[in-house]
């Protein structure tokens, strides 16, 4: 067990560095020189200071060595400054949106779970009824409706026609801050959020819950007259959650794409808005700061995901 | 002695249609994307209003006789933006897909025939691309190409490719051991007649479902990038950067026909693709008669 964690973490710390070597690679081949970002325009300067400048800042260095110069600062937490917002360090820039995109994304993952999981028991349970005939219509219009399209349709119904919920933002500027406004602005974003993990999350519960209800095990139960609702939250769907979980871990890419377009539209401080802005701006330092902590996340989930996996269910080949 | 069945039966190929052909959704989808296709490739011999004609008289006026969809904020009449819309979301598609499942095909097939080392390191490659969520990938090349039709074909092309590589590598690493192959390699053949005269025809069916769910994925990702601001730029069309119109909550909330449109068209263009993707991918499964 340990040897397999510490293998996967391995694994994991190789990707990050291939990572940050593809990203490295790939803004260096912008077009432009980082030069060009560094000195102010509206001071002439000559093509010997422009060289002498790029030789102190080792730019006329190979590029292997530029960037293990770069990956050493990283690794001391210095990413680098921000070129559009008057020089802000890009590691405060991105640490300083970590907390509102976690929450958010969080907040999702409940709802998702918990819609999903429900739904999803209530529909093999009642196979083919009206309720599972719906709920699987719903899934299939969450899965192939794009997140900025719901995202929109929601403000439309929630915030512009029925005035239930405030229009973006985190919390209401000015105000003092209170957890109950803070709720007020969550909830939208967050259920839109939640629509697509949700609707995967239901039709997995759903196949693996038809496949156990068939077992010898829930026959069993059944037979040696426990309730039925027991049969169902106890012996069936314990072992029924056993893959949802590993699909939990992966729908977090889905999450991370699905924030972006929820964090424009709603203007939700977060990480997508940071790195959308970046985008918007060309701001390559940032650009590059937030994709390596993204990357690093997603990376860990994965790990810890698939560690959770092996300890749950023994059944998984380990090593 | 065997009985011997008075008529041929039937082909491989001629199964899967006939198994196509029983799909409902499938055939659904075909039923929505045919008549899309017509009216977005025939709109301008029939529609009296070109894209970026402005109509000074009909700002921002909603679905009427003369303008069905009704107009934009500077008089565009929306029916046409969309179909016009449609012509570019569909060009930027199909286009991407193309370059795409050249890409993949190659980088797979080369991977599974070309030795050990070759296919360590593109996998490895692939399993990074694969690492980080498309839409991050998307937005780090969107910030290096630039907006424009031809810059967002690249951004899409380039980060579609891997998962196909993986299904075309997987299909001809099991191609490669077979009896056909080794003889051909045995009597000299290069790397060029084993990709394609085996290696194409024997994944011909992975490539055809790729592509049909490719174009569908890429339409969305086409939205997804002008919608943000950074794929197709205005003035011209297209259903994502329509969509990004209704950012501004003025229009988002007393002109909704200019942006439920294109949305519309953009889920209804999607799913049905994706219902023959599907419809597809089962229609060649060779297992699909034995449930």
């Amino acid at each position: 067990m340990l040897q397999y964690s510490l293998r996967r973490l391995l694994i994991g710390a190789g990707m990050l560095i291939a990572l940050s070597m593809l990203i490295f690679l790939l803004l260096r081949l912008t077009p432009g020189d980082p030069i060009d970002a560094y000195i102010d325009p509206n001071i002439p300067m000559s093509p010997a200071q422009l060289s002498d400048l790029r030789s102190q800042l080792g730019l006329d260095q190979p590029l292997p060595v530029q960037y293990v110069a770069w990956l050493r600062e990283a690794l001391t937490g210095n990413l680098g400054f921000s070129i559009k917002r008057q020089d802000q360090p890009v590691l405060s820039l991105v640490l300083s949106r970590i907390a509102p995109t976690v929450l958010l994304m969080g907040s999702a993952l409940v709802m998702a779970i918990m819609a999903g999981i429900i739904t999803g028991v209530v529909s093999a349970v009642r196979r083919n009824s009206v309720a599972d005939l719906s709920f699987s219509v719903f899934a299939l219009a969450g899965i192939s409706s794009p997140p900025f399209l719901s995202a929109l349709i929601g403000l439309y119904i929630f915030a512009v026609s029925l005035n239930w919920a405030p229009s973006g933002g985190m919390l209401t500027p000015g105000a003092e801050f209170s957890i109950g406004d803070l709720l007020h602005h969550l909830v939208l974003p967050a259920a839109l959020l939640s629509i697509a993990q949700a609707a995967l999350i239901m039709r997995y519960t759903r196949a693996s819950m038809l496949e156990v209800l068939n077992q010898d095990y829930v026959r069993t139960a059944r037979a040696k007259g426990v309730k039925e609702f027991w049969v169902i939250a106890k012996h069936a769907l314990r072992n029924a959650l056993l893959p949802v979980v590993t699909l939990i871990g992966s729908t977090i890419g889905l999450a991370i794409g699905g924030a972006i377009f929820i964090e424009s539209v709603f203007n939700w401080p977060g990480m997508g808005l940071l790195l959308v802005n970046a985008v918007e701006t060309r701001d390559y330092p940032v650009i590059m700061g937030s994709t390596l902590i993204i990357g690093a996340c997603v990376i860990v989930v994965n790990l810890l995901t698939d560690i959770t996996y092996a300890v749950i269910d023994p059944r998984i080949k380990v090593g | 002695m065997l009985a011997r069945t008075p008529r041929p039966s039937p082909g491989p190929t001629a199964r899967a249609f006939h198994r196509f052909g029983h799909n409902r959704a499938a055939l659904f989808g075909v039923g929505v994307i045919v008549p899309m296709l017509l009216l977005i490739l025939s709109y301008p011999l029939w529609w009296t209003f070109k894209p970026n004609d402005i109509d000074l008289l009909a700002m921002n006026s909603g679905p009427t006789a003369t303008h069905w969809f009704g107009t934009d904020g500077v008089g565009r009449d929306v029916f046409a933006r969309v179909l016009e819309g449609g012509r570019i979301s569909l060009l930027v598609a199909v286009a991407s897909t193309v370059i795409s499942a050249i890409i993949g095909f190659l980088v797979g097939a080369i991977s599974a025939l070309a030795g050990r080392w070759t296919d360590a390191v593109t996998m490895r490659f692939v399993d990074l691309v694969m690492t980080l969520p498309p839409v991050i990938f998307l937005l780090v090349l969107a910030s290096i190409a630039g907006t424009g039709i031809w810059p967002t074909v690249l951004v899409i092309s380039l980060l579609s490719w891997p998962l196909l590589s993986r299904m075309i590598r997987s299909r001809l690493l099991e191609l490669r051991e077979r009896d056909f192959v080794m003889a051909s390699r045995g009597m000299g053949a290069g790397l060029g007649h084993l990709l394609f005269r085996h290696g194409l025809p024997n994944s011909i069916d992975i490539l055809v479902v790729y592509a049909t769910l490719q174009i569908a994925n890429a339409i969305l990702l086409e939205a997804g990038l002008s919608f943000l601001g950074l794929g197709i730029a205005p003035p011209a069309a297209s259903w994502g950067n329509m969509l990004n119109a209704a950012r501004s909550t003025a229009v988002l909330e007393q002109f909704p026909w200019q942006w439920l449109f294109p949305g519309g068209a953009l889920v209804l263009a999607v799913l049905a693709i994706n219902f023959i993707g599907d419809g597809l991918r089962d229609a060649f499964d060779p297992r699909a008669e034995l449930n």
